[in-house]
């Protein structure tokens, strides 16, 4: 089953609220090797989201919501993940502009998009101790599975699946980029915030997916 | 923890009005978004300059509005980056159509946010040229960590870059400067104490009694390494060997000496250490030919300091005694 607009403002409400709810988790992690505002940013840059979802157009595309989030997150969010989110939905929103239903292959265009614009922002490598580490995992996992015929759900599932691993793999690093590369050694044995927001993103894209 | 605020959710648009009404002879102060602007700007082909960052190091960058120095500066919250659409509202407001200089420290938030506003305010027809700063010698600068970050030489390069523009240089022109007092200018700083962010309510990191942090970035994050308390001049020849040897700067060159404290030291400890690192450079046959003293990047109410170096030439000295008149530098006019 493709996935429509509907799909794109599920997705943004169940990122609201997975990002409320794991909002002390994240100031946490990132009061260990960051500065501690990722989750009081982001569940602000999140908030601010919802009240504009009720202004969309009727005739709105998956692009022109994913488009709104990224407006959004760009001018609230602040710190380092305000540009690295904004800029991941808008080019998110470019690989799929115009169209109304999103397939197998639209969704990994999607995933990849937002991937490349978080490291075209952030310029960081896979091991870097950063988002890209849960995205780049993401998007190998939702290409292997839309070439083995998986449907968009289960595209959006395997995604999730990878970046949670990913987020989880940040643990023995060391950070090469932001302030956690400032503490060297002693950033080991901490999850990277953005890694673990990350995930829990990709984990609402497929459960809006499911309609879970 | 006892501080003179309010409500720990109004701090900075509660300063940023006070700052107003202080200084409404310099500057015009937008609230929404916030940030703080000459007041005469935009000035018809001058290159403007826009600096910002996190609130709580002032009075970086609002302090530095005015004549010969910044044409706007764009607080953000307390340590935190401001976002792209007070940067570009600024930028909009104080282009006089000769370009904009963004002078960014080099800390991720900050350089990801001015990147965004530059390129929106590029779509917008505004030509911007951003320099980055990264003077601290306590960072090491490779593949593998964010890079040196901006601290205390920031107000170097905005007070020579802002003469630059006040005497008619184009934006090439004062980018090139810019860049040229980053390269020669070093810094590194040590804390006696942590600070507390208002809205966290708690120190940043902690330091025993009788512990200090040397090379200490300016939001309390860890620097090279934790020691005793030592004299004073034991840790000013701790922290001017490594920017000294890391230029490096040589016997017979001319500097200017900057001793920055963080918010909590008193003036009094600052010539205590200005007086050891003035009489270090001289054994090193360094003539300090001009000198700056106080708190001008602080991070809020840490105790501690840093020492800036920066190599002089004939022409960074007319740049740097060129008139100024903003709310923290004011000389020759």
């Amino acid at each position: 089953m493709t996935l429509d607009t509907a799909w794109a403002v599920r997705w943004i409400r169940a990122s609201a609220a997975v990002i409320s709810e794991h909002r002390v988790e994240l100031i946490t992690l990132d009061r260990d090797i960051g500065d501690g505002d990722h989750g009081e940013n982001l569940d602000r840059g999140f908030s601010a989201v919802l009240p504009k979802l009720d202004d969309l157009a009727g005739d709105a595309t998956p692009a022109d919501a994913l488009k709104l989030v990224a407006t959004t997150l760009i001018s609230t969010v602040g710190g380092a993940a305000g540009p690295l989110y904004g800029t991941a939905y808008l080019k998110a929103a470019g690989a799929i502009t115009g169209q109304a239903e999103l397939d197998g292959a639209a969704i990994v265009a999607l995933l990849t998009a937002a991937r490349d614009g978080v490291v075209l922002r952030g310029k960081a490598a896979p091991g870097d101790k950063t988002m890209v580490d849960a995205w780049t995992p993401a998007v190998d996992a939702a290409s292997a599975a839309q070439s083995h015929g998986s449907d968009e759900a289960g595209i959006l599932d395997a995604a999730a699946t990878a970046a949670e691993d990913g987020a989880r793999a940040t643990e023995p690093l060391v950070a090469h980029k932001g302030r956690a590369s400032y503490l060297g050694e002693r950033a080991i044995g901490h999850r990277d915030p953005g890694a673990q927001s990350s995930a829990l993103l990709l984990r609402a894209a497929a459960d809006a997916a499911t309609g879970s | 923890m006892k501080k003179l605020i309010n409500d720990p959710r109004r701090v900075v648009e509660e300063a940023v009005a006070g700052f107003e009404a202080a200084h409404g002879d310099l500057v015009t102060v937008s609230h929404d978004p916030i940030y703080i602007a000459r007041k005469d700007a935009p000035r018809e082909g001058k290159v403007a300059l826009v600096s910002g960052g996190g609130s709580g190091h002032e009075p970086l960058h609002g302090g530095f509005v005015g004549f010969g120095m910044l044409d706007a500066a764009v607080p953000g919250p307390v340590f935190t980056s401001p976002t792209p659409d007070p940067i570009l509202a600024a930028t909009k407001a104080v282009d006089g159509g000769a370009g904009v200089l963004h002078i960014v420290k080099n800390y991720t938030g900050d350089v990801l946010n001015f990147e965004t506003a530059a390129d929106l305010a590029a779509a917008d027809g505004i030509d911007v040229q951003t320099v980055i700063v990264d003077d601290d010698v306590a960072v090491k600068d490779s593949l593998y960590t964010a890079g040196r970050r901006g601290v205390a030489g920031t107000v170097l390069v905005e007070k020579i870059a802002g003469a630059a523009a006040e005497r008619g240089d184009d934006l090439a022109s004062v980018a090139a400067i810019a860049t040229r007092v980053n390269s020669v200018t070093r810094s590194m700083g040590v804390a006696l104490t942590p600070c507390v962010v208002p809205h966290a309510g708690e120190p940043s990191f902690t330091l025993a009694d009788d512990e200090i942090e040397i090379g200490i970035g300016i939001h309390g994050e860890p620097g090279r390494e934790r020691i005793k308390i030592e004299p004073a001049d034991a840790i000013v020849d701790r922290i001017l060997a490594p920017i000294v040897d890391d230029l490096p700067f040589a016997s017979g060159d001319r500097v200017l000496l900057f001793v920055n404290g963080l918010g909590g030291t008193p003036q009094v400890e600052l010539y205590i250490v200005f007086r050891r690192a003035a009489e270090a450079l001289a054994e090193r046959g360094i003539t300090v030919s001009r000198t700056l003293v106080g708190n001008f990047v602080t991070s809020l109410e840490m105790q501690g300091m840093s020492i800036t170096v920066m190599r002089l030439d004939d022409e960074l000295e007319q740049l740097w005694d060129a008139p100024v008149q903003t709310a923290a530098l004011r000389w020759g006019r």
